[in-house]
């Protein structure tokens, strides 16, 4: 039965989580047992308090062969991570 | 924490053993359901479905030990959850009759698990606001959990029926199968009126037909007919059964009637 409904892409916010976080995926008829399904094989061990589900099909990913021109470029610079200021003693919860 | 703290006015033994056995008519059902259900796991159609029945399961076990610990104590004769649900024989059993049936096909243990769900909707609400403060307790855990078992099983029901041809002749004829077996959800006797009376429990008259009207709501939705209303031949709640009970429970106590007292 599951060969024929569409995948869909499952995602969790935590209790104390602030956003939704990709956990796995299920088979589902639709949208409505997609969140069924999710809440059934994702939530059993009160992983969260909020569920998001989307059409594998709708998600646009990069392709892995542009994988060199799209992340490759920010290799060398390391100016860009915020490790090159002397923080001051005074600034405890940076 | 005594029994008697939560039910003051039993003094008199009557009202006591029929407050045992309304308490423990409520866990048959959760019990002898939860048991079917499981007898799914590695069969469902699908991974997802699998899980999902089993949740139920789990559910219905997890009210049915609430509620049979408590029954214990409501007896006082210190059975605990465990000898209730492993040490009893199938006459001793009190559960709706409609929840020993055998799961049949999935259409057929879905219409089962929805007649039941509209039905422990009803009473669970029915008995939140409980003179019995324990018992009000435990619906208001299981009434959570109803909601979601009914929002499965209702909506399973109506992707059936009003899905192929062959889904809503399947689901329609387990419809027609099993409906002879309603007739036993709102059938009040002695122990119901005693509760009723105690207002420890709900008249099942006054719930019967907010359970009709929901029951009719979906059907329509899933384009199902209502079966003609039949009498009723049957008395699971009083301990008289169908031939299935005793098969199901030789499975579910084997371990407990084979090695008495073994622990996990």
């Amino acid at each position: 039965m599951s060969e024929d409904w569409p995948l869909y892409e499952v995602f969790i916010r935590s209790r104390s989580g602030l956003e939704h976080k990709h956990v796995g995926s299920v088979h589902a008829a639709d949208a409505r047992m997609a969140i069924e399904h999710a809440r059934d094989v994702y939530t059993r061990r009160q992983e969260g308090v909020s569920l998001w589900v989307v059409r594998s099909a709708d998600i646009i990913a990069s392709d892995p062969e542009e994988a060199d021109a799209l992340f490759e470029p920010a290799r060398d610079k390391v100016y860009r991570h915020p490790t090159f200021y002397a923080i001051p003693e005074e600034v405890k919860n940076l | 924490m005594s029994a008697r703290a939560h039910a003051p006015s039993e003094r008199d033994p009557a009202q006591q053993a029929a407050h045992f056995r309304h308490v423990l008519r409520l866990a048959d059902t959760s019990l002898v359901l939860g048991q079917r259900l499981g007898e799914w796991v590695g069969h469902a159609p699908a991974l997802e479905e699998d899980l999902g029945l089993a949740n139920l399961a789990l559910d219905l076990i997890g009210q049915a030990r609430l509620l049979l610990t408590y029954a214990g104590e409501l007896e006082g004769r210190g059975r605990d959850e465990d000898a209730l649900a492993f040490l009893r024989d199938a006459p001793e059993f009190v559960n709706l009759t409609l929840a020993e049936q055998p799961n049949g096909d999935f259409g057929h243990t879905i219409v089962r698990q929805w007649l039941i769900d509209a039905w422990q909707l009803e009473i669970y609400q029915g008995l939140l606001g409980s003179a019995d403060s324990r018992l009000g307790a435990i619906a208001a855990k299981a009434l959570k959990e109803t909601r979601y078992h009914h929002r499965f099983s209702s909506g399973w029901l109506i992707r059936l029926g009003d899905g192929t041809r062959e889904s809503h002749d399947r689901v329609q004829a387990a419809l027609d199968c099993l409906w002879r077996f309603s007739a036993e959800l709102f059938c009040a006797d002695e122990v119901d009126e005693r509760m009723q009376a105690a207002a420890i429990a709900p008249a099942l008259a006054e719930l019967a037909p907010r359970w009709s009207a929901r029951i009719d709501e979906d059907l329509a939705a899933a384009t199902l007919t209502r079966p003609a209303a039949q009498p009723y031949p049957w008395h699971g709640r009083r301990g008289v059964h169908t031939e299935h009970l005793g098969h199901m429970l030789a499975e579910m106590q084997h371990l407990q009637r084979t090695y008495p007292g073994v622990r996990w």
